[in-house]
Formats: structure tokens, C-alpha cells, sequence
């Protein structure tokens, strides 16, 4: 795999994550992040749609009518959401269950559409298959993450692990609030980190 | 040489007043409530101050040092009335362990990251308050029952005078209003006696740190809203009386409300200001699902400032 093919993929994990750094797909993001595994649910079932309706709209980028585009983009996203929802109500009732009305909406995540938009009908299916698993794994990566310090945080277990005793726990993690507190502290983390490389890269290239 | 005119540029008329001063006779104000308390709930009463303080200027110290690279400016005394006020919002029977997550809420979450004293758009005591509140339901609405000696026995609990009429309790258990003034009923530690937080209020007026219109407006508005409730049905709503002297009403109305970052600077947007406290206050006790309701107004007040400073701007001359 050549230097740029490599590159479209890894750029979705942290440069240009969908979460932290483009800030789209804010609602599943806030909701569904209250355990790890509601998290780790959540990015492979967005990371499927984001792969097949990538590639599919690719595929068919210079079929599909401009001044209709954006239906028939709706139309091939809520296919493969109807998909990934019925397979898992179907095999893992117990996360569909937690996940609830957040796997349908899918459907108007803006991460999905914004990459259709954005790359998939600009560019050849190989490279949006990149572009989509690379947003997918993106986007699981800072679920994960955000839903890993809520879980600790707020239900002092890790996976389902009890790792804290119950008085030590800290409910305003697992709701609402939580959610926007540990959201915007991990953004700005990454944005300290994401500066600090690029000063570095800048002192570098001053040299 | 001193026969020469010093020319400077404006302004030409200093007052010797200072964010340290301020922040210390703030601090002095609360001294008579922090007596009493003392008083009447003991030992973890300064156990708990001390603890809330010390973390809250720890903090400001290590964030402002070592994660902002500034001058710490701790001396200015902000962190000390933040500790202290959050410190007077809990209940005594706090465990330690969260009075320091607490100090760690209002300094990191609501005060730090928005750039320091003076750039908070919320007040950092009733942030991690609320947060407390809504982190720990369970011990921070535990209300050890006030001893009037020095009782080390707190293992007694009881409703504040709030949570009685919320859960329909029995009306005739309510303290009596000498009760509730002079600081005999369960509730956070600082906020039971009235009137050991109205002396502090009328030095605080008296110095001029704080102006009338906002705690006047405050009080009255719950005062007359629930006046109006009583009127229509005294059965189920309670004489104006209690909703004036119980919960966090005086200490949030003088104290926390008046917070000069976080409140309007004219006087009529002050009036604005306390009105929405008062009629958020009245509609969350009586509706709402908590018994109080002073923090959660305040802190919705506040995010409103902006635009109430916009609406009521001082008349500007020469224009």
C-alpha cells in the first residue's frame, strides 16, 4: 500500500477525527457513551454504514443526479442502517436494548453524510473503502475513550468489570452533564496535543 | 524638582479599593454564619472549611503554575471565598473525600479553564454545588440535625425544612420561624441562620461591596410569588414566611447571586437579574422535582448576564 493509500486511512484515527477534531456526530457521541461497550457498540455499527455507504456512493457517483444527490445518499444510508439495526436486534438484543432509537439515527449521523459529501463522491471506491474504515475507526476510537472515562468515572467499572466500590462513584458521569464535561475536556486535550505537534513541526521547519 | 506638575494620563481619582479587599471583607462578612455553624453542627464543620479552602487555593496555585505558566495569584483571596462558600453549601456530614472533589470542580470546571477570576461566566461555589448534588444525591442530602452543644453525636439525621414540605410530610414538624432565624434546623451548614447571614449582608452593604437591587429583588419576588400560592390555597402551599427563612434562600441571595463576575453591572439589570432568580427559585421549590431551588436559578441567571448586560446599558454622554 502506497504512502497516500496508508494516509487516507490513518488521517480519520486522530488528525482528522470526526469526533475531537471535526466535531460531527456530537448526539451519539454525547448519548450512547455511558459504558464502553455502549461505545464500542455504537462505532462498529457506524463504522459498517460508514464503509458500505462509502463505497456504494462512490460507486455510483456519476449515476446519481447532482440536484438529487443528497436523498439518494439518504436513501443508501438508511438501507445499510435498516441493515446493521435488524442484525443486531436480531443477534444482540441486550445492545440494542441499551443503544435503543441511536442505531436508527444513524441514518442522520453527520459523520456518515459528511463523508459522502465530502470524499466519497469525489474520489475512486478504493479510496473511500479507506476513508470510511479510517472515519469508522475514528470515530470508535474516541467513543471508546469518552466512554471509558464516563464508565470509570461514573460507574467505577471498566467493561463491566467493578473496578471502584459503589460509594466512590461519581452519577453525574453517566448522565447529560457528564457527557458534555468529559466531551469537551478529551477535545481539549487533543487540540493541546494536535498545537503541540504543530509547533514542533513549525520549529522543525524554521531549522 | 517638586515644583514640577506631574502629568499622567487618566483616571485622576483612585479609590483604595482592590480585589484583595473586596475578597477579604467578603470573607469577613461570612465569619458570624461560620460561627454558628460551628455551633451547631461541630467539629466537621471546620474540618470541612478548612478542607474546602486549602484545596481551592491548592489548585488555583498548581493550575495557574504548572498547566498555565502564570504568576499564581492566589493572594487576591478569590479561591478563599469560593472554598468558604462551597464549604457553606453542603451538608456537615460530607466525607472529605468529596468536599476536595468538590474544591477540584470549582476550580478546574467552572473557574480555571474559562481564563481565571474575573472571565467566569458562572459562579465557581454553586458549580460544584450543583454538581456535588447531582455526583453524589445521596450524601449530599443527608442533613445531620443541628445539636446545640458541642455534640459530637451527629449521627442523627433529619429533613431540612424544605424537603418536609416536598414530600408532604408532616406540617407541624416545620421549625418555628425563631428557629429558622437564629439557625436551628437541618440544612447545608452555612445557610441555616438568617440572621447571622444578614449582619454579614448589611456589612457587605454597608462597605459597599454589594448593592440592595439584586438580594431585595431576589427575596421579594419569592417573597410575593409565594404569597400569591399561599393566598390562592393555604393548605398545600406554605406561608411565604418559611420559603423566606429556609433552604439556601439569604445565603444565595446576598452571597453568592451578587458575585460582581457574575452578575450585571447597572442597577436596573440587577433588578432583572434577582426577579429571574427569585421566580426560577419559586417555580423550582414549588414544581419541580428537587426541594430547592436557589443554586440551580443563580447558575441559570447567569449564563443570561451577557444579554442582560446588552439590554440594559448605562446612558452613555457626549454621544
Amino acid at each position: 500500500m502506497s504512502n497516500s493509500k496508508l494516509n487516507i486511512l490513518t488521517k480519520g484515527f486522530f488528525k482528522e477525527n470526526p469526533t475531537l477534531i471535526l466535531v460531527l456526530g456530537c448526539c451519539p457521541t454525547l448519548a450512547v457513551t455511558t459504558s464502553v461497550v455502549n461505545a464500542l457498540g455504537m462505532g462498529a455499527a457506524t463504522t459498517f454504514v460508514l464503509l458500505m455507504s462509502n463505497m456504494l456512493i462512490s460507486a455510483l457517483k456519476n449515476v446519481i443526479p447532482d440536484k438529487v444527490r443528497i436523498p439518494s445518499y439518504i436513501v443508501i444510508i438508511a438501507t445499510f442502517v435498516s441493515m446493521i439495526d435488524l442484525l443486531i436486534q436480531g443477534f444482540l438484543p441486550s445492545l440494542s436494548a441499551s443503544l435503543g432509537v441511536f442505531i436508527p439515527l444513524i441514518v442522520v449521523n453527520c459523520i456518515v453524510l459528511g463523508r459522502a459529501e465530502a470524499f466519497a463522491n469525489k474520489n475512486t471506491v478504493f479510496d473511500s473503502l479507506l476513508d470510511g474504515l479510517g472515519m469508522g475507526i475514528g470515530f470508535t476510537i474516541a467513543l471508546t475513550l469518552i466512554g471509558g472515562i464516563r464508565e470509570i468515572l461514573g460507574s467505577g467499572s471498566f467493561l463491566g468489570f467493578q473496578l471502584i466500590p459503589a460509594e466512590y462513584n461519581m452519577l453525574i458521569f453517566v448522565l447529560a452533564p457528564g457527557a458534555f464535561l468529559v466531551f469537551g475536556f478529551v477535545m481539549a486535550a487533543v487540540r493541546y496535543i494536535v498545537n503541540k505537534r504543530e509547533e514542533k513541526k513549525k520549529h522543525c521547519a524554521a531549522e | 524638582m517638586d515644583k514640577l506638575l506631574h502629568i499622567s494620563g487618566s483616571p485622576h481619582v483612585h479609590s483604595d479599593e482592590s480585589v484583595k479587599k473586596i475578597m477579604w471583607s467578603v470573607v469577613l462578612s461570612l465569619v458570624p454564619a461560620f460561627l454558628v455553624s460551628v455551633y451547631y453542627f461541630g467539629l466537621p464543620v471546620i474540618i470541612l472549611t478548612l478542607v474546602s479552602i486549602g484545596c481551592c487555593v491548592l489548585f488555583e496555585y498548581l493550575i495557574q503554575r504548572y498547566m498555565l505558566h502564570q504568576k499564581p495569584s492566589v493572594d487576591d483571596g478569590s479561591a478563599v471565598v469560593t472554598g468558604l462558600l462551597l464549604a457553606f453549601n453542603v451538608p456537615s456530614s460530607l466525607p472529605i473525600w468529596i468536599m476536595v472533589v468538590g474544591a477540584l470542580v470549582a476550580i478546574g470546571i467552572a473557574k480555571m479553564p474559562y481564563g481565571g477570576l474575573g472571565h467566569n461566566p458562572f459562579n465557581p461555589a454553586l458549580v460544584a454545588r450543583v454538581t456535588l448534588l447531582i455526583a453524589f444525591p445521596v450524601q449530599m442530602t443527608t442533613w445531620p440535625v443541628p445539636t446545640p452543644i458541642w455534640g459530637f453525636a451527629d449521627a442523627v439525621t433529619g429533613p431540612t425544612t424544605l424537603g418536609l414540605i416536598k414530600e408532604g410530610g408532616d406540617l407541624t414538624q416545620l421549625p418555628s420561624y425563631v428557629d429558622m432565624l437564629i439557625g436551628q434546623m437541618g440544612g447545608s451548614f452555612g445557610e441555616v441562620s438568617a440572621i447571622a447571614l444578614l449582619i454579614g449582608a448589611a456589612f457587605l452593604l454597608w462597605k459597599r461591596i454589594i448593592t440592595w437591587h439584586i438580594p431585595v429583588s431576589f427575596i421579594a419576588t419569592v417573597f410575593i410569588i409565594a404569597g400569591i400560592f399561599h393566598m390562592a390555597n393555604p393548605a398545600e402551599y406554605v406561608n411565604p414566611m418559611i420559603h423566606l427563612l429556609s433552604g439556601g434562600l439569604i445565603l444565595g441571595a446576598c452571597f453568592m447571586a451578587t458575585d460582581m463576575v457574575t452578575s450585571p453591572t447597572s442597577p436596573w439589570g440587577m433588578i432583572v437579574f434577582g426577579c429571574g432568580c427569585g421566580l426560577l427559585t419559586i417555580i423550582i421549590r414549588i414544581f419541580g422535582a428537587y426541594p430547592e431551588g436557589v443554586s440551580f436559578s443563580i447558575l441559570l441567571m447567569n449564563a443570561v448576564v451577557p444579554l442582560i448586560n446588552k439590554g440594559f446599558k448605562p446612558k452613555q454622554f457626549a454621544h
